[in-house]
C-alpha cells in the first residue's frame, strides 16, 4: 500500500444512498471501530482511487446538518472541527439525492465553510428523467466551486468519476467557503473572527453555537469565544438567519443549474403513502408485518439453532474425550465452550431480526410506521421511534437499546430504554418452554388451541402489557426536562438493496457477538469457577457420597450423578444458593432454584443449564425428557409436595417475566446513559417487582 | 390566522415570515423556511402527527409544532 493514503470523510443526509456509495467504494475491506468516549460505531475502509493511490473512507452517520441534534449526529461536528488531530479528513465527499439536492446543499454549504477540499456527489441520477430533472453539470461546478460528479451508486455507475474528483480534489486543496455569516451583521462576526484568525469564521461560529472546542483553542480564547454564547436568544435569531441566508444562496445556485419539469415526473408515493398509512389498512399491514417477524425469529431460527446446540454438546464431548483430564480441561469443557454456545445460538434469531428491519429501513416502510405509531407511543412516555426497539427487544435486549439512539428527546429515549427490558427476549424461551411443559396440561382450549401454547402467548402479552405500562408510570414519575421536539423524513419507497442489507445484517451481528458475548462467555466463566470450587466440605463430598452405605448397590452412572449434586451442593454457588433459600421460600422455590436464579442473572437462559447440573444430567437435546422428569418428580423435604406444582411453576414464569436477570443488557445501559443510576434502577425495580408479583402469584394459588 | 395545522389533506399555504422565530432550527435547516410553500400530505390516523411536504421535503411533525407555524392559505 503506498503511504500518504487520502483520508475522506463521507457525509450526507439520511437517506441520500450514502452508505450504498461507502459499500461500492470500500467493498469487503470495511472494519467497524468505536470513536473514543462515545458509542457510535465508526466504519472505515480503504478504497483504490488509481494505481498509486489509496484512500481511507470513514463513513460518518447521517445528518441533515452539522448543527447536532442526536450522539450520532454530533460526531459529525467533533471530526470536523477538530482539525489539528491526525483524524481529519483530507477531503469530504458529501452525497446527495438529486430529487432533494436543495435541502442536501444546506449540509454541503456548511461543510464548504470549513473550508476542507470537497466533493459533491449526486447521487440517484438514473432516476432524473422519471422524476423530470435536468442539471448543468458544468455550470454547477463554476457556481459551487468544486469538483461535482453524478452517480448511481446502486447501478454503480459514476464511482470511478469519484475517485477521480477526490484525487483531483485533493491535489488542487482548494477550499472556498460558499457563504459569509459577515452578511447577517458584520460588526458582531468581525468580533468573533478577530478571536483567532487560525481558523475560518465559520468554525468558530460553530464553537460558539455548539460549544465544542478543538484543542488548539486555548482557555483565554475560550472565555471569549463563550462570552458570545450569553445573549441566547441573539443566538438562536443568527442561527436562524444564517438557514436562511444559506438557502437563499442555493437557490441562487439551483436557479442556474438546476430544473425541475413536473409534468413529467411520476410518483408512486402518493399512492403507496395511501395505502400503508391508511387508518385501517395501515395498522393491518403492520400488524402483518409483525406477525411475519415473530414467525420469522421463531420458526426459520429453529433448525440452525438446534443444529448449534448439538455441534457445541458434540463439541463438548470430543473435548472431553480428547483432552487430559484436569481442571484446564474442565475450564474449556464446562465453562468456555458452552459459554461460547450460548453466544452462537442466539445468532440466528438476532440476525434473522436485523435482516428485517434494515429491509424495512431501506424500502423506507419504517418511517411511516414511525408516523403511525408516534400518537400512541406518546401517550405512554414515548416516541414513534420507540417502536422499532420494542420489536427488536423480543430478540434481545441489547440491539434494541442500541436502536434508541435516533429518538432525540432525551426522557423520550431514557423511558424507551428503561422499559424495553420487559419485553419478551429470546433468552426467556428456553425457561418458559420448560416450565411450562411441566405445570400446564396439553389440554385444547376452545376446542382447537393448544393451552401451553396460549400460556406462551399469555406471558409474551404479559411483557409487553408491563413495558407499556412501566413507561407510562415513568412518563408521569421521571422529572426531566426536555425537548419534545419530533421530525421524521418520510422518504421515497424504493426496493431494498441486496448488498446494503446483507453489509448491515453482518456488521450488527457481528458487533452483538463481540459486544454481548464478551459479557456472556466470562460470566459463564466465572460460573463454572463457583460451581466446580467449593470450601473444605467440597473437597469431601465426593468421599462422602462414595462411602455411604445407601448408595452401594447404585450402577455407576447413577452413582455418578449422585457425586456430581453432592458437589454442586457444596460449592461456592450452592452454598450461595442455600444462603438465599429463606428469601425465596415464600416464592415456593427451594435452595436448587436458588442456584439457578443466582446463574440467571449472567444470561436467563442459564436456567435450564443449570437445572440440569443440579440434577446431575446432561443438557443434551435427548435429555430433555430426563430434565423434565427429574424436575417433576423432585418434592420438598419439608412439606412432602412436589417442588414444581402449579403454583411454583407459575411463580417462576412470573419471575422470569419481571425480573432482570441479564447482566450484558445492564452494561449496555450502563454504556448508553452514561451512569450507573439506570441499571441499577431497573435491576432492583424489575427484580423487586419480580419478587412481588411471584410472592402474590404463588400464595394465592398455594 | 392559519396555521400548517389547520390544513387539510391536499391542501397547499406559505409559511409566513412571522414565523421564523417559531421554527425548531432542526426544521428550518430541512426546508421549512418562511415563504416556502407547505402541501399537507396526509395526517396520521390519531390526528397526529401531520405529513408534510415543503421545498421537496416529506417531513413529519407533531401537530403541537405545526400549530405553532403561521402560514397564508392558498385557495385552489
Amino acid at each position: 500500500m503506498p503511504k500518504n493514503n487520502i483520508k475522506v470523510a463521507l457525509i450526507g443526509n439520511p437517506n441520500t444512498g450514502k452508505t450504498s456509495l461507502f459499500n461500492q467504494l470500500t467493498g469487503l475491506t470495511q472494519k467497524v471501530g468505536n470513536y473514543p468516549g462515545v458509542t457510535v460505531d465508526k466504519k472505515q475502509g480503504t478504497s483504490k482511487l488509481s494505481a498509486t493511490q489509496n484512500a481511507i473512507i470513514t463513513d460518518l452517520p447521517g445528518t441533515y446538518s452539522i448543527n447536532p441534534t442526536s450522539i450520532d449526529e454530533s460526531i459529525v461536528l467533533k471530526t470536523l472541527l477538530k482539525k489539528d488531530i491526525k483524524e481529519s479528513p483530507d477531503v469530504i465527499l458529501v452525497v446527495a439525492d438529486v430529487e432533494n439536492l436543495k435541502r442536501n446543499l444546506l449540509l454541503f454549504s456548511q461543510i464548504k465553510d470549513l473550508e476542507i477540499p470537497t466533493v459533491l456527489a449526486i447521487n440517484m441520477v438514473d432516476q432524473m428523467s422519471r422524476k423530470g430533472i435536468s442539471i448543468d453539470l458544468t455550470a454547477l461546478k463554476e457556481e459551487l466551486n468544486t469538483e461535482v460528479v453524478l452517480i448511481s451508486a446502486r447501478k454503480n455507475t459514476g464511482i470511478e468519476a469519484v475517485k477521480d474528483a477526490i484525487i483531483k480534489c485533493h491535489i488542487a486543496a482548494k477550499a472556498t467557503p460558499m457563504c459569509d455569516n459577515k452578511k447577517i451583521d458584520p460588526a458582531y462576526f468581525d468580533q468573533l473572527k478577530a478571536i483567532n484568525p487560525n481558523y475560518t469564521l465559520y468554525e468558530l461560529w460553530l464553537m460558539v453555537t455548539q460549544k465544542n472546542f478543538p484543542e488548539g483553542i486555548s482557555k483565554q480564547e475560550k472565555e471569549q469565544l463563550l462570552s458570545f454564547n450569553k445573549d441566547v436568544s441573539k443566538l438562536r435569531r443568527y442561527q436562524h438567519k444564517e438557514t436562511i441566508y444559506r438557502y437563499q444562496e442555493i437557490n441562487k445556485v439551483l436557479k442556474k443549474t438546476y430544473l425541475v419539469d413536473k409534468s413529467k415526473a411520476t410518483d408512486i408515493r402518493a399512492k403507496l403513502d395511501k395505502i400503508f398509512t391508511h387508518k385501517i389498512f395501515g395498522y393491518f399491514i403492520f400488524l402483518l408485518v409483525l406477525l411475519l417477524i415473530f414467525q420469522a425469529i421463531f420458526d426459520w431460527s429453529s433448525l440452525p439453532m438446534d443444529l448449534i446446540d448439538t455441534t457445541f454438546a458434540q463439541l463438548s464431548d470430543f473435548a472431553r474425550s480428547n483432552l487430559p483430564v484436569g481442571v484446564l480441561s474442565d475450564l474449556i469443557v464446562e465453562g468456555i465452550i458452552p459459554g461460547i454456545g450460548g453466544v452462537i445460538i442466539f445468532i440466528p434469531q438476532i440476525a434473522i431480526l436485523f435482516l428485517f428491519i434494515a429491509v424495512l429501513e431501506e424500502t423506507g416502510y419504517m418511517s411511516r410506521v414511525v408516523f403511525l405509531m408516534d400518537k400512541i407511543m406518546r401517550r405512554f412516555g414515548m416516541n414513534g421511534k420507540s417502536v422499532i426497539p420494542l420489536i427488536s427487544g423480543t430478540a434481545c435486549a441489547i440491539p434494541a437499546i442500541m436502536a434508541t439512539r435516533t429518538i432525540s428527546s432525551w426522557k423520550e429515549r431514557l423511558i424507551t430504554i428503561l422499559v424495553v427490558p420487559f419485553t419478551t427476549c429470546s433468552a426467556r424461551l428456553p425457561v418458559y418452554a420448560i416450565l411450562i411443559s411441566l405445570i400446564i396440561p396439553e389440554t385444547k382450549i376452545f376446542g382447537f388451541y393448544n393451552l401451553q401454547a396460549f400460556t406462551l402467548l399469555m406471558l409474551y402479552a404479559l411483557g409487553f402489557v408491563t413495558a407499556i405500562l412501566s413507561a407510562y408510570i415513568l412518563q408521569r414519575t421521571l422529572k426531566i426536562k426536555s425537548s419534545s421536539f419530533f421530525v421524521v423524513e418520510m422518504p421515497n419507497y424504493k426496493l431494498p438493496s441486496i448488498k446494503n442489507v446483507l453489509f448491515d445484517v453482518l456488521e450488527k451481528t457481528k458487533a452483538f457477538v463481540l459486544g454481548a458475548g464478551k459479557i456472556i462467555l466470562a460470566l459463564s466463566v466465572v460460573l463454572w469457577f463457583l460451581a466446580s470450587n467449593g470450601p473444605e466440605s467440597y473437597k469431601n463430598a465426593e468421599k462422602n457420597t462414595l462411602d455411604k452405605a445407601e448408595n452401594e448397590h447404585l450402577g455407576s452412572d447413577e452413582l455418578l450423578q449422585k457425586v456430581a449434586a453432592a458437589k454442586l451442593e457444596s460449592s461456592y454457588i450452592g452454598i450461595m444458593g442455600k444462603s438465599i433459600e429463606p428469601a425465596i421460600r415464600p416464592l415456593g422455590y427451594d435452595w436448587k432454584i436458588g442456584i439457578a436464579l443466582i446463574t440467571s442473572f449472567a444470561a436467563r437462559e442459564v436456567f435450564v443449564g443449570t437445572l440440569a447440573t443440579i440434577y446431575s444430567v446432561g443438557s443434551d437435546d435427548e435429555n430433555t425428557t430426563t430434565i423434565k422428569e427429574k424436575m417433576r418428580s423432585e418434592i420438598n423435604p419439608v412439606t412432602g409436595e412436589k417442588i414444581f406444582n402449579f403454583p411454583a411453576g407459575m411463580s417462576l414464569l412470573v419471575f422470569y417475566a419481571f425480573a432482570m436477570q441479564c447482566m450484558a443488557t445492564l452494561a449496555i445501559v450502563k454504556r448508553e446513559t452514561k451512569t450507573w443510576k439506570w441499571p441499577l434502577i431497573q435491576l432492583f425495580g424489575m427484580t423487586g417487582l419480580a419478587y412481588v408479583c411471584s410472592l402474590i402469584v404463588f400464595q394465592i394459588l398455594k | 390566522m392559519s396555521t400548517i395545522a389547520s390544513l387539510r389533506i391536499g391542501e397547499m399555504g406559505y409559511i409566513s415570515e412571522e414565523s421564523l422565530d417559531v421554527i425548531p432550527l432542526k426544521l428550518l435547516e430541512m426546508g421549512c423556511l418562511p415563504g416556502a410553500e407547505v402541501r399537507l400530505v396526509q395526517i396520521a390516523p390519531l390526528k397526529d402527527p401531520l405529513y408534510i411536504c415543503v421545498n421537496g421535503s416529506h417531513l413529519a411533525i407533531r401537530k403541537e409544532t405545526a400549530a405553532k407555524i403561521k402560514i397564508l392559505k392558498v385557495n385552489l
